[in-house]
């Protein structure tokens, strides 16, 4: 093994811990996680490609790595995984540390975007693979090729090669590859990305099922943030090498923390402003010299606030406010789309950038042109401090 | 033989893949098949005819029957310069594997840049003559050349015998073989997906395990190409045996030689020529029957 050359070594057993002047409370964080990450650093060169990342993913939890590209997520997975070593930090897998321990005594299994067959091999051979590597008998080897095949509703496909399979049966074939040998931590590097939308929507709900009948943890990296609202316990955003928030789907999509974590997830309106003042733990905020309410304060000297278009109603110009915990602006329809279950009109703010409604109260705000008025609990707005990000949630 | 070894191959691809894109672009009339006219002609008036004349001549010169074929299989010389023949080839064969598998890896794993000088490396010795090489080889190989000085005074061993010795013909056939036993090598390797091999460490495998279970079965039909290749055409060197080798340890094209031309046994010498080929069939028939079910689905790769 290749000696570290940074000063931080990442090979520790518990007694090494507490040398690192670690609190009893953080090693029993480290060992009761599935898998723990202490400041973990991986630079090339001079660049930081995950800045000192702390994460702790519960055991049988599936966690997803949200994220633009180049933010870290792969990079991170790829540390998980060994395929990548970490410059500095700990890195625990069930209380073991691993940062130094090479890919193939990691004992994790892993599905590739490109799925990573082996082509010469058939689908039942691809399966046997890492039985043949843990010397487990030709008869045993049988049965549990049997069961992973079966798991992923491939039972018939034994005897074929991956080049004869379509992407999303060679994406079930890589899962039963990487669960056959029952291990307790899966890393999914952006599986489903090569495949069409109905079949990954449709293999998004078998890796929910198999995710529950193996109970292993789940880490699973993607871009795709629907992709990532549907499928985790708890997702975290990455930007530039660096977690901006941890949280369920829920948390993330109502209550997120930073500008970026709003509107990467799901869409949203944001008005920029600054603070006037604040009054029973309400600030108001001068929005274009309208005055806007939100929940919350925060000392900066420039705020947004976020609105989701589902909490938004147009209504015509000159209607009146049905309660005074009602914000109201007056905007621009540019275009309105009809989704089936809703329409989405995409109106004009009065700094001239674009917002989103869902909402509309009559057919006649949806022509394009037309001045109306946008309106929206207080409650619904949250205060961000607004860090000039532009959004990237086009993914 | 190495493109009827291909074409077999996905022949017999898409007939159990089924694949009906493929099978729809057959052509449907036989105007398409006006283009191989040309081909068709050269093929059989300057290969074809020629070997059926050496063929007629074996057996009727100077009479009709199969004399020469007595003699040719009753002379121990004759078999022992055979087997020399297929010997010397098949140590040039590993020697070029031996070194051509290391550099094609090579290849796959530099920049673009790099990898373009590797292959010019590899390329530019094929636009030299190889008389100019192999005389260059004599000089620097010879009893008073610069290896046996160097080997002289540094270790005080010497002279060796580097030429005129089977040593000598390896080196230079090797040498001048290499190109073809590295670009099948490479090409096969440039198609093995990079993810296989952290795919096979995250599932247990430790890299030489790695290696042999999935680098080398999916390079295997790159080995057989080009050994396939390297093989072949080392059966039929002649200058490079004549110039480096002894004379007392001839190889078959210069025992022809020596037959037709030295001796105008034309029967003798196309007897030779036509046990040769067959032998050649033989050995590659056998060669297609070891890389079957290995190199059948290495293209397969999506």
């Amino acid at each position: 093994m290749k000696p570290e050359t940074t000063t931080s070594t990442l090979d520790h057993n518990e007694r090494e811990l507490r040398q690192l002047h670690l609190n009893t409370e953080v090693i029993s964080v480290i060992n009761d996680a599935g898998i723990s990450l202490r400041d973990v650093t991986k630079r090339y060169g001079k660049k930081a490609v995950v800045d000192a990342i702390n994460l702790v993913i519960e055991p049988g939890e599936f966690m997803t790595f949200l994220g633009p590209s180049g933010s870290g997520k792969t990079t991170t997975l790829n540390m998980i995984a060994g395929f990548v070593t970490a410059t500095e930090g700990l890195l625990h897998i069930y209380g073991k540390p691993v940062a130094k321990l090479p890919a193939h005594k990691r004992d994790i299994g892993m599905v590739f975007q490109n799925y990573a067959l082996f082509p010469h091999k058939t689908v039942a051979e691809n399966i046997a693979y890492p039985l043949e590597r843990r010397k487990i008998g030709k008869a045993e080897q049988k049965t549990m090729i049997a069961g992973a095949l079966d798991m992923v509703r491939m039972g018939e496909f034994g005897d074929r090669y991956p080049a004869d399979l379509s992407g999303g049966q060679q994406q079930r074939v890589a899962l039963a590859r990487a669960l056959v040998y029952k291990p307790r931590v899966l890393l999914m590097d952006e599986p489903l990305g090569a495949l069409d939308k109905k079949l990954r929507e449709w293999l998004q709900k078998e890796i929910k099922r198999i995710h529950r009948e193996v109970g292993s943890t789940f880490v699973y990296v993607t871009h795709d943030q629907e992709e990532a609202l549907s499928l985790s316990d708890r997702i975290a955003v990455f930007n530039n090498g660096r977690i901006e928030q941890v949280g369920s789907p829920a948390e993330l999509y109502q209550k997120p923390e930073t500008l970026f974590v709003g509107r990467f997830l799901g869409e949203s309106t944001v008005l920029s402003g600054s603070m006037v003042g604040t009054v029973d733990g309400i600030s108001t905020l001068d929005i274009s010299g309208h005055a806007i309410r939100v929940p919350g304060q925060k000392k900066s000297s420039s705020l947004a606030i976020l609105i989701r278009p589902e909490n938004i109603t147009l209504y015509e110009e000159g209607t009146e406010p049905g309660s005074s915990d009602m914000n109201t602006l007056p905007v621009t329809v540019l275009d309105a789309n009809y989704l089936g279950s809703a329409w989405r009109c995409e109106v004009e703010l009065p700094d001239g950038s674009v917002g989103t409604v869902r909402e509309a109260h009559s057919a006649a705000v949806r022509e394009p042109g037309t001045r109306a008025l946008m309106r929206w609990n207080i409650d619904a707005g949250v205060l961000l401090e607004d860090t000039g990000d532009e959004g990237v949630s086009l993914t | 033989m190495v493109h009827a070894t291909s074409t077999h191959n996905r022949g017999k691809r898409s007939g159990d893949g089924g694949d009906p894109a493929r099978l729809a672009r057959e052509p449907k009339n036989w105007r398409p098949f006006l283009l191989l006219i040309p081909a068709f002609v050269i093929v059989s008036f300057f290969f074809l005819a020629p070997l059926v004349d050496v063929f007629i001549r074996s057996i009727s010169d100077p009479v009709l029957g199969i004399q020469n074929y007595v003699w040719l299989f009753t002379t121990p010389t004759n078999m022992v310069v055979a087997l020399r023949t297929f010997g010397t080839s098949f140590l040039v064969t590993i020697v070029c594997l031996l070194i051509a598998y290391p550099y094609a890896y090579l290849m796959t794993i530099v920049s673009d840049r790099t990898r373009n000088m590797l292959q010019l490396f590899i390329m530019l010795p094929l636009w030299t003559s190889i008389l100019v090489r192999t005389l260059a080889w004599l000089v620097l190989l010879q009893d008073t050349g610069p290896i046996n000085g160097l080997l002289q005074s540094l270790f005080g061993i010497g002279p060796l015998p580097l030429i005129r010795s089977t040593f000598g013909v390896a080196l230079g056939m090797s040498q001048v073989l290499l190109p073809f036993m590295v670009l099948p090598i490479y090409s096969a390797l440039a198609k093995i997906d990079k993810r296989l091999l952290p795919a096979a460490a995250n599932l247990g495998a430790r890299p030489v395990t790695a290696f042999f279970t999935v680098y080398l079965p999916l390079s295997r039909p790159g080995i057989f190409a080009g050994s396939v290749t390297v093989f072949i055409l080392g059966l039929g060197f002649y200058i490079i045996p004549a110039l480096l080798g002894s004379s007392k340890e001839i190889m078959m094209s210069a025992l022809m030689y020596q037959q037709i031309s030295g001796f105008l046994m034309w029967g003798q010498g196309t007897a030779l020529g036509i046990f040769m080929l067959t032998a050649t069939i033989v050995v590659l028939v056998l060669v297609g029957r070891l890389a079957k079910g290995t190199s059948l689905f290495a293209g397969r790769v999506k």
